[in-house]
């Protein structure tokens, strides 16, 4: 075989687009490399990938992949996706966002996707911060953290993502951090694997705004940050909650079995529109031209 | 005997020096030089203590590190 002395992953990007916009360091990078480690490992190929993003830094991502792909409005990934994985069921459908989009502005989408337990993987990469617009605090900032809205620190109480998308009816949620890509990449591979909403939350590093404002002012400070505080979900859960003040929870939070919404509806629509019938919706949904 | 070859894409790197930190054998160094671009370029000076693990490919951010079998040695 021959060696092209090049980078993995690379046959999978653009490589015109290279190098890619994001800073020294960013998660964004390590997220897409045990992205595509994870897809590899599932054994899917990358014909059968649709990525969805909305806006933000991470949102960047689908678009350096030589895949199908949907750059969507702010917060919206979730919806476009449902309606992608309807007209076509066979195809893996991967959202790719970051926190504003899916905690802020598309919270809402993010748990009805979430409710109706459509066949999404949806990887959301949570750097704390707003990281494309100058570093205003997010819902998921940490409580006492600094950004250019909050000075001070911050007031407000940040989200627990995992544990609001176990809550809303998600059958795979998991947590890891950029500083574990391998247990990242096994987490993808079963939320690609899941039938049903995966949620799998990174939290990753901004150094260029998160880092730069907590004191934390290297993408490897950040990243030894996130590896000495993180606790994984096990021994969590034998430890008190005061002890817990401060840590990131990583692992697997949650794991059930339940009926899938796209299986549903197709269900559905070949009890309604039995073959003697033809009927136009059978036709969308199974692809059927013989009706 | 050196059996590994890591290949660093000097036109990808932008010198975060991510694996120079995560390597579990510390197989990279800090460079002290600037390249053109203005970033120092991590370089492998311990390759013989490379065990393939491919952490670094998987922990470059910007897909720069390939760590292949030396097929020349």
């Amino acid at each position: 075989m021959e060696k092209t002395r090049e980078n993995r992953f690379i046959k999978y990007l653009r490589k015109d687009r290279l190098p890619n916009i994001f800073c020294a360091g960013c998660g964004n990078g390590i997220v897409m490399n045990t992205f595509f480690n994870g897809m590899e490992m599932a054994q899917i190929s990358m014909e059968d990938v649709v990525m969805v993003s909305g806006i933000g830094c991470s949102s960047r991502i689908p678009g350096y992949v030589k895949c199908d792909s949907l750059h969507t409005t702010h917060g919206r990934p979730i919806s476009f996706a449902t309606g992608l994985k309807l007209a076509n069921p066979d195809m893996n459908v991967v959202v790719f966002s970051g926190d504003g989009d899916t905690a802020a502005i598309g919270g809402n989408h993010l748990i009805h996707g979430a409710r109706r337990n459509m066949d999404l993987t949806v990887i959301c990469i949570n750097n704390s911060i707003y990281g494309m617009t100058g570093g205003q605090i997010s819902p998921t900032s940490p409580h006492g953290s600094y950004g250019s809205t909050a000075p001070y620190g911050s007031l407000e109480n940040p989200f627990d993502l995992s544990k609001l998308v176990t809550a809303a009816g998600a059958s795979y949620v998991a947590r890891w951090t950029t500083a574990h890509p391998l247990q990242l990449s096994s987490a993808i591979k079963k939320g690609l694997k899941n039938r049903g909403f995966s949620f799998i939350e990174v939290v990753s590093q901004c150094p260029t705004y998160f880092g730069r404002k907590n004191r934390m002012r290297s993408p490897i400070d950040m990243m030894r940050w996130m590896k000495e505080e993180s606790v994984v979900k096990r021994k969590a859960d034998g430890m008190d909650e005061s002890e817990l003040v401060g840590k990131i929870i990583v692992g697997d939070f949650h794991k059930k079995e339940a009926p899938e919404f796209t299986e549903r509806i197709c269900q559905l629509s070949s009890e309604q529109c039995p073959p003697e019938k033809p009927s136009a919706i059978r036709s969308a949904y199974r692809g059927d031209s013989s009706a | 005997m050196v059996d590994v070859m890591i290949t660093i894409d000097k036109k990808l790197c932008k010198g975060c020096n991510i694996c120079t930190e995560f390597c579990p054998h510390q197989v990279y160094e800090e460079s002290g030089t600037l390249n053109k671009k203005g970033v120092h370029v991590p370089t492998p000076e311990h390759e013989e203590r490379c065990t393939k693990c491919q952490i670094c490919s998987l922990l470059c951010p910007d897909q720069a590190i390939q760590v292949d079998e030396d097929d020349e040695s």
